[in-house]
């Protein structure tokens, strides 16, 4: 095959290009050997890194012997072989493809839609000005999506956009339809792009050489002041971006060639930018007014004014810390606590961490990391004596057989999921385990819908088969695992035929499942909240852990354990310790040692009493014995479970400090409100879930008064008596590095320059290890710990008062509790209510037709929202994700908590379902 | 007169749809003799030395074709043409309907010399009828123990499947068919890979013409000598002619390859009355014209190719002085715009700039300078496509215009002009 790789294993061709020798690399085409020395071949239809087509025909050469000419984006030269791109035929050949191209474009001269349309630039080059040709009837713009535009008129048939959708992002909604001159780019069977299946990712609009799909608005106009490299403010992936800036507004996002991304992003990373300019920024400090109480209702953020008056920075720090200050004082340092944030970076995770230890003088800090992977995390250190991936998302690729389980990718982690695809299609067996049947089981070579809350049953299930056939790894587990008999008798109870009726899945196919993991020669597991956020969530990823140690599939390229994590800095934020028993890189508070690192490094005692969490937190302040709390860019009005009870609490607080970029339902329960800084206007770094530290830059200024999350966090500790003093990201990066061994290597320098490093990465100059547990595990002894679990219940089960099982998540559009998503224009076009997914055989029991309101009422809270058949749901099972506040899931969830990661039971409750009248308008 | 019957021997007099007479008259006996008595290498080796060369159009030596297939150890395929669609060719349509049990005789044949244990053989939308006949004589051929598992008791087994396309003259180009095949849209696959190295489904691949296979029980039968020792040395053998156009009695012909032009003309019963052949488009519509004066050439391969046109897939119109050729390029470059991809640029946007060019040209709309760019473009359009398609557009074009051009000049000037 033609196609170019990078493995670079074939040998150097020596060849001669328009006369000069040259060498290509390996299996280089003449085209990238052309770049390489220098020499100039046009090219529409090639585009770098994705697969060379060969179809515009503006890259061709003549070669000596040929009766044809030839592509050189695709063809390879062979060793003496003479090669022209300047002779009299080429040339003539390439302008031809131009003009012929030019002559199609609207009034035949340069894109109206793309300042820098390829064509235009590599016309200009062959010197082609007025094509010779009439021009052509062109087809009637398509305006049907509120993210991009499509103007086919620009349309060259490159195709790039086809490949961009099926190849790279693997979604195939765009194909080719009609031949000849009536061929032309279509979505799905010829929709508009606004009604077709398009997920809205963008990299078609990366692709098009032309403009004809662009980012609606005409961006693609505007010459922007400045580009700034940066990364994604949303999910764990940890995209790497570049912002077009103009006149400190952000015109436009495009991917850029991250190690975990490779220039791709999704539609809340590409179009979910213009948050950060919505009117609703917090621009001034705010204090309540006097004599307004504080109401378990929710604020309208329009009628902020009612409730609270603008203050200057002085006035607001002093009263936020002195407060904050006097019930330390009068109250003990177990009076106060603070939550941190999973969005905020690696810097001001530690910062907050630091205050509240060493200002309020308590462990009582935590952040949503307790709402999502607190489970899997204890799990994995307690079993294999860390807490991140073992391997990075892109080693899919060299897996045989990939498991992914309790996890919706396309929807929570799309990029990584695109490599995920990439692999399916390359050979890769994906096993798909989930309740609720997503996208990704279109990819998957078995898909097993087992009934919500068995995973154990299913896991040890597995673990029998691969026990009671031989197939588990015994050198392994010899050598580098212990309290194997423990989990051998459990499991020993968990036949495929106990199993079968509990999970719903049959006997045969758990032995199916079990032999293809087992025997493959690389096997990764991905998991996501549905494993973790369950009331035996640890109980499941230590399931998980014993598959891995049981085969042996752990500690090689390939294998693995890969817990996705949900926020872009969720990693970092656990890592920096921000979690109530321990400091940065993983070290107990209940440690001596740790405890006096951290004392000799922060120069004062610490308490060794762990914390409490976010969940403890709320129900210590709703018993009145947390009297004030920090909060820093967390949203628990909206994200806790059984959140009504979170909101009482909150109303319960003395003191509550909120800092925020918007008004969100927490900053309704707030005694001082300080105006912070979005993602793309403050610098930092951000560790994504391949435990990668990369850089956020800031892009533009925040708006009116919002000042730096930093520099916010420092004046607080300055006001309760710290004595800090630091410059900026940069200093508080270098103490990291002293606090965190792991990450001791990476030095600032470093990740300017390079963008993005992975940890472990102890001593400066190491390239970091990407594959970890490759000898030993860190633990004592090094060896892998089997934790058997028993198959119980979620807290509570359903029953003839309220017979369906209600379940939550996100989706695509929205991040979490909606503050950012909510506010960007596109992302909020796309899915403006809220929706309740339910099979639509349940729907026609209840009486309902898609559309219509729906009501779903638990022991806790009743909301109502819009039915959506889905028929990836089981039935008697409900599904919404927790962005709307007009219809707030959380308050129907069960905050029941698995007894080691003190993670709420999101996943299962159950409610009772009705005809509802009318859905409440967002607030 | 040279008309000879090998293939088409018994086509009109008997039913040789029925497998009981094809077998009457030896039919599936040379099969029998392959798969029973020979090795697959003794009948590459037959083939090779009979000379015989592809015949749906390029003419490329079938044995040698077959000896591409790397040794990797995967499964190969036997692909049989039967897209018949080059404007005036109609004759693998015959064999099709007519001698099916012929076809598939030559496909077991073909495919033991290659190692396939899976043959398909494409064929062309439109042919429902030849389709029905075709599967109906597969079955049987199988209830015959002529193809399957084991055939005669052996070890080959061998399977062979039917599938019609969708009436797209592209896919007859053997790449747009394999995609065609494998359920994707009829486009052509770059050049290399080759299907001898990656075709169907990604594996090696034989893609052999209907009538070039259908002669392989007759080689075998009569020895590669019988067969080279027909007609010019480099280009032996008999051929089917489609004879089309203006000639007294149009339809296929077989005759030896090196049979002049004038005695194919001769053959289909000569001029119209009163008429002169001024051209002559040898090899289908990719070929460019000869004209009155070659008539005395001898039809073959290379000395099609030596006259700078080529036999193809032997389809011969006749064009007598009554001819407009500005209507007759039009309706050629109009059905090779209209069968375009798309894929590509040249073919997709110059074939339909082409076309419109000479409808401006047919309405009285035409420039006196449209007719150098006539030329021009279709010449650089060539050898720049992504297949030949593109690349079929220049040599009738820019040989009739060359030969003709007063024609088009005074279309320049008036929109009907009386050239009849």
């Amino acid at each position: 095959m033609s196609v170019s790789s990078t493995n670079g294993k074939a040998p150097n061709v020596t060849f001669t290009l328009n006369g000069a020798t040259v060498v290509a690399r390996g299996d280089e085409t003449i085209l990238q050997a052309a770049d390489r020395h220098g020499v100039e071949i046009p090219r529409l239809c090639y585009k770098d890194g994705y697969r060379p087509d060969g179809n515009c025909r503006v890259c061709m050469v003549e070669i000596e012997g040929e009766r044809v000419l030839a592509p050189s984006c695709c063809r390879l030269p062979a060793e003496g072989m003479k090669v022209a791109s300047t002779s009299a035929r080429a040339k003539s050949s390439q302008t031809l493809v131009a003009e012929l191209l030019l002559g199609d474009m609207p009034g035949q001269g340069a894109s109206p839609y793309k300042r820098d349309s390829e064509l235009d630039r590599w016309a200009a080059w062959l010197g082609v000005t007025a094509p010779r040709f009439p021009q052509r009837s062109q087809p009637a713009p398509d305006m049907s999506h509120p993210a991009m535009s499509v103007n086919l008129d620009a349309c060259i048939q490159c195709g790039r956009c086809v490949r961009a959708c099926r190849e790279e992002q693997v979604n195939d909604v765009i194909g080719f339809a009609g031949r000849g001159d009536h061929s032309k780019i279509v979505f799905d069977l010829d929709d508009p792009m606004g009604a077709s299946t398009c997920v809205a990712c963008g990299e078609c609009v990366q692709a098009c050489p032309t403009g004809a799909l662009m980012p609606a608005n005409n961006v693609g106009l505007v010459e922007p002041d400045k580009k700034v490299d940066s990364a994604c403010p949303y999910c764990g992936v940890g995209c790497l971006l570049t912002y077009n800036v103009k006149d400190n507004k952000i015109l436009y996002v495009e991917g850029r060639n991250g190690p975990s991304n490779h220039s791709r992003l999704c539609v809340k990373g590409r179009f979910g930018f213009d948050y950060v300019h919505n009117p609703q920024r917090l621009t001034k400090p705010l204090i309540r007014r006097d004599g307004v109480p504080k109401s378990v209702a929710l604020i309208d953020p329009d009628d902020v004014d009612k409730y609270f008056r603008e203050a200057t920075w002085d006035e607001a720090l002093d009263l936020a810390a002195g407060k904050l200050r006097a019930i330390r004082d009068d109250d003990g340092p177990q009076a106060l606590a603070g939550f941190g944030s999973a969005k905020g970076s690696n810097e001001e995770a530690y910062l907050v961490q630091k205050l509240v230890r060493t200002g309020f003088k308590t462990n009582n800090v935590d952040h949503c990391t307790r709402l999502c992977h607190a489970s899997s995390v204890a799990a994995l250190l307690e079993d294999v004596g860390s807490g991140a991936v073992s391997n990075q998302v892109s080693d899919v690729a060299f897996a045989d057989v990939a498991i992914v389980i309790g996890s919706n990718p396309t929807i929570n982690h799309p990029v990584a999921a695109t490599f995920m695809k990439n692999a399916a299609k390359a050979g890769t067996k994906i096993i798909l385990m989930d309740p609720r049947r997503s996208d990704l089981a279109r990819h998957a070579t078995y898909f097993l819908q087992f009934n919500g809350d068995t995973d154990v049953a299913l896991l040890n299930g597995l673990m029998h088969v691969i026990v009671a056939e031989g197939l588990a790894n015994e050198a392994f587990i010899r050598e580098r695992t212990e309290n194997y008999a423990a989990l051998k008798e459990m499991v020993a109870d968990y036949s495929p035929e106990k199993v079968a009726p509990i999970t719903g899945i049959p006997a045969d196919i758990i032995r199916e499942v079990a032999r293809l993991y087992a025997t493959a020669n690389a096997a990764i597991i991905f998991w996501g909240m549905g494993i973790s956020q369950h009331v035996h969530g640890t109980d499941n990823a230590r399931c998980l852990i014993s598959l891995a140690l049981l085969t042996g599939q752990i500690g090689r390229p390939g294998t693995g354990l890969h817990p996705l994590r949900g926020q872009n800095n969720v990693q970092g934020a656990s890592d920096m310790g921000l979690i109530p028993m321990m400091y940065a890189d993983y070290k107990r508070v209940d440690s001596e040692d740790a405890r006096h690192k951290f004392e000799a490094l922060w120069d004062m005692p610490l308490d060794s009493k762990p914390g409490l969490t976010v969940t403890e937190i709320m129900t210590a302040a709703h018993d009145g014995v947390i009297r004030g709390l920090y909060i820093m860019g967390e949203n628990p009005a909206m994200s806790d479970p059984n959140v009504h009870h979170a909101r009482e609490a909150m109303v319960k607080l003395e003191h509550v400090v909120v800092q925020e970029i918007f008004f969100t339902e927490t900053a309704s329960y707030a005694d001082v409100i300080l105006p912070a800084t979005a993602f793309p206007e403050k610098t930092g770094t951000f560790t994504n879930t391949d435990r990668r530290v990369q850089l956020g830059r800031q892009a533009i200024d925040p708006p009116g008064d919002a000042r730096q999350d930093w520099w916010i966090v420092q004046e607080i500790a300055r006001r309760i008596g710290l004595d800090w003093n630091y410059s900026g990201p940069a200093d508080v990066f270098e103490e990291i590095r002293k606090a965190t061994p792991s990450m001791a290597g990476i030095t600032w320098e470093r990740l300017e320059r390079e963008g993005s490093c992975t940890y472990p990465l102890e001593h400066e100059g190491d390239p970091g290890e990407p594959t970890i547990f490759i000898e030993a595990f860190p633990r004592k002894g090094g060896r892998g710990l089997f934790m058997p679990a028993k198959y119980t219940h979620a807290d509570e089960m359903p029953d003839a008062e309220y017979p369906f099982i209600f379940t939550t998540g996100r989706q695509l559009e929205h991040w979490h509790t909606g503050s950012m998503t909510r506010r960007a224009s596109v992302l909020d076009a796309l899915e403006p209510d809220p929706v309740i997914s339910v099979h639509p055989d349940d729907l026609t029991r209840l009486g309902l037709a898609p559309g219509d309101p729906l009501t779903l009422e638990s022991r806790r809270g009743k909301i109502t929202g819009y039915a959506r058949a889905d028929r990836g749901m089981q039935r008697g099972t409900f599904f919404m994700p927790f962005v709307y506040n007009e219809a707030a899931a959380n308050l129907l969830t069960n905050d029941a908590v698995d007894p080691f990661g003190k993670i709420p039971e999101f996943k299962f409750c159950a409610v009772r379902a009705s005809v509802g009248d009318w859905v409440g308008a967002a607030i | 007169m040279p008309v000879v019957k090998v293939l088409t021997e018994g086509i009109g007099e008997v039913n040789l749809r029925d497998i009981g007479e094809y077998r009457k008259r030896g039919g599936y006996e040379q099969w029998q003799r392959v798969a029973t008595t020979m090795s697959p290498a003794d009948v590459i080796d037959l083939v090779s030395k009979s000379g015989l060369r592809g015949r749906g159009g390029a003419g490329f030596p079938t044995g040698r074709k077959w000896q591409f297939l790397p040794n990797n150890g995967r499964p190969r395929y036997m692909v049989c043409n039967c897209d018949e669609a080059e404007p005036g060719t109609f004759k693998d349509h015959l064999l099709l309907e007519e001698t099916p049990h012929q076809v598939i005789e030559g496909m077991l044949i073909g495919s033991y010399a290659i190692g396939s244990n899976h043959a398909f053989i494409y064929i062309r939308g439109e042919f429902k009828r030849g389709f029905d006949i075709f599967s109906a004589a597969i079955e049987e051929a199988r209830a015959a123990g002529m193809l399957g598992d084991n055939v005669f008791g052996g070890e080959f087994s061998i399977e062979l499947t039917p599938h019609r396309g969708a009436g797209a003259y592209i896919c007859g180009e053997e790449t747009a068919l394999l995609n065609s095949l494998e359920g994707k849209r009829g486009e052509p696959r770059l050049k290399p890979p080759f299907p001898a190295i990656k075709g169907l489904y990604g594996e090696p691949t034989v893609v052999n013409n209907v009538e070039t296979l259908a002669f392989l029980p007759h080689i075998v039968k009569n020895g590669p000598e019988w067969f080279a020792k027909v007609g010019p040395e480099k280009s032996p053998g008999y051929k089917i002619v489609s004879v089309s156009g203006h000639v007294k009695k149009a339809g296929n012909y077989e005759v030896p390859l090196g049979t002049t032009l004038r005695e194919l003309l001769e053959i289909a019963g000569g001029a119209r009355d009163g008429r002169t052949i001024v051209a002559i488009q040898p090899g289908g519509g990719s070929s460019a014209c000869l004209f009155e004066e070659d008539l005395d050439l001898s039809y073959d391969f290379d000395t099609m190719a030596a006259h700078k046109t080529m036999l193809g897939s032997g389809a011969v119109v006749f064009f007598d002085d009554t001819t407009d050729f500005v209507k007759a390029a039009h309706a050629l470059v109009r059905f090779f715009a209209h069968e375009s991809c798309g894929q590509c640029t040249p073919c997709r946007e110059g074939g339909h700039w082409l076309e419109l060019t000479l409808e401006r040209l047919l309405h009285g709309g035409g420039l006196d300078s449209d007719i150098d760019l006539l030329v021009s473009v279709s010449h650089q359009m060539t050898g720049l496509n992504l297949c030949p398609l593109g690349d079929s557009i220049e040599p009738f074009l820019a040989s009739v215009v060359k030969r003709f051009e007063p024609q088009f000049r005074r279309y320049v000037k008036h929109a009907e002009p009386a050239t009849v």
